[in-house]
């Protein structure tokens, strides 16, 4: 049973980003939505956080969140793969439960 | 697939009812079923045809509106959380002797069983919120 758990929040405010990765099982996704997606760009704080957990887990971005904050140019660190809606809607329909992280 | 969301904040004072409502739109654009929006806590606030939002900003109510109208979406507000906000249907109007009701359309006001069933019935239940 793999789960998607959905990020919202920049890790720079609350914990959720940390209380997730810490808890979450081998297989399950990460999918950073809104101010979370400022965590996927590379040479941050937490980039040593996201790329440990990215060794038992795959990683993802809301494009258009990560756009709408001026980081698209950005570079994101290796493991994270950018999505659009379209790809936010597969990635819930792939995994057995989505769980938001609020 | 059959999918459920429930949206937990009111909108323009958090992202939630944005995303919720982008992440609709695409899944009914893969062919997906979205089965129910239930809308709890300040997320009822969604469901008023009383707002008028600047012209050039998006109006999220109407937008939902539009969105149920064109997909036949179950809109359902939280009754215990709109008599506390003053989301009032003709019901409720009646039933707590108010002199107004103001729900958009598309919109219905019902109880915590809608979202337990959407829960239960969809494959999967996405929430949104703060």
């Amino acid at each position: 049973m793999s789960t998607l758990n959905i990020v919202n929040k920049s890790p720079f405010e609350k914990r959720t980003l940390e209380q997730c990765l810490k808890r979450i099982g081998e297989g399950d996704s990460v999918l950073l939505i809104e101010d979370a997606t400022i965590s996927a760009v590379n040479g941050t704080a937490y980039a040593n956080l996201l790329l440990e957990a990215s060794k038992q887990s795959r990683l993802y971005v809301l494009q258009p969140d990560l756009q709408a904050r001026g980081f698209a140019e950005k570079p994101l660190l290796d493991p994270v793969e950018a999505v659009d809606y379209a790809g936010f809607v597969d990635l819930v329909v792939k995994h057995e439960r989505v769980h938001s992280w609020l | 697939m059959k999918l459920a969301v429930l949206i937990n904040e009111g909108p323009y004072q958090h992202q939630a009812s944005d995303s919720a409502y982008q992440f609709v739109t695409a899944a009914l654009a893969a062919g997906h079923e979205v089965m129910r929006v239930f809308f709890y806590h300040d997320g009822v606030n969604n469901g008023t045809r009383l707002t008028t939002p600047p012209q050039d900003d998006r109006h999220i109510q109407r937008r939902w509106s539009a969105l149920a109208d064109e997909h036949k979406l179950d809109l359902v507000l939280c009754v215990a959380a709109c008599q506390r906000r003053g989301l009032v249907d003709e019901g409720e109007m009646k039933r707590n002797s108010k002199d107004a009701h103001n729900i958009a359309d598309g919109f219905r006001i019902s109880g915590l069983g809608q979202l337990v069933e959407a829960g239960i019935e969809a494959d999967r239940l996405v929430t949104f919120g703060d």
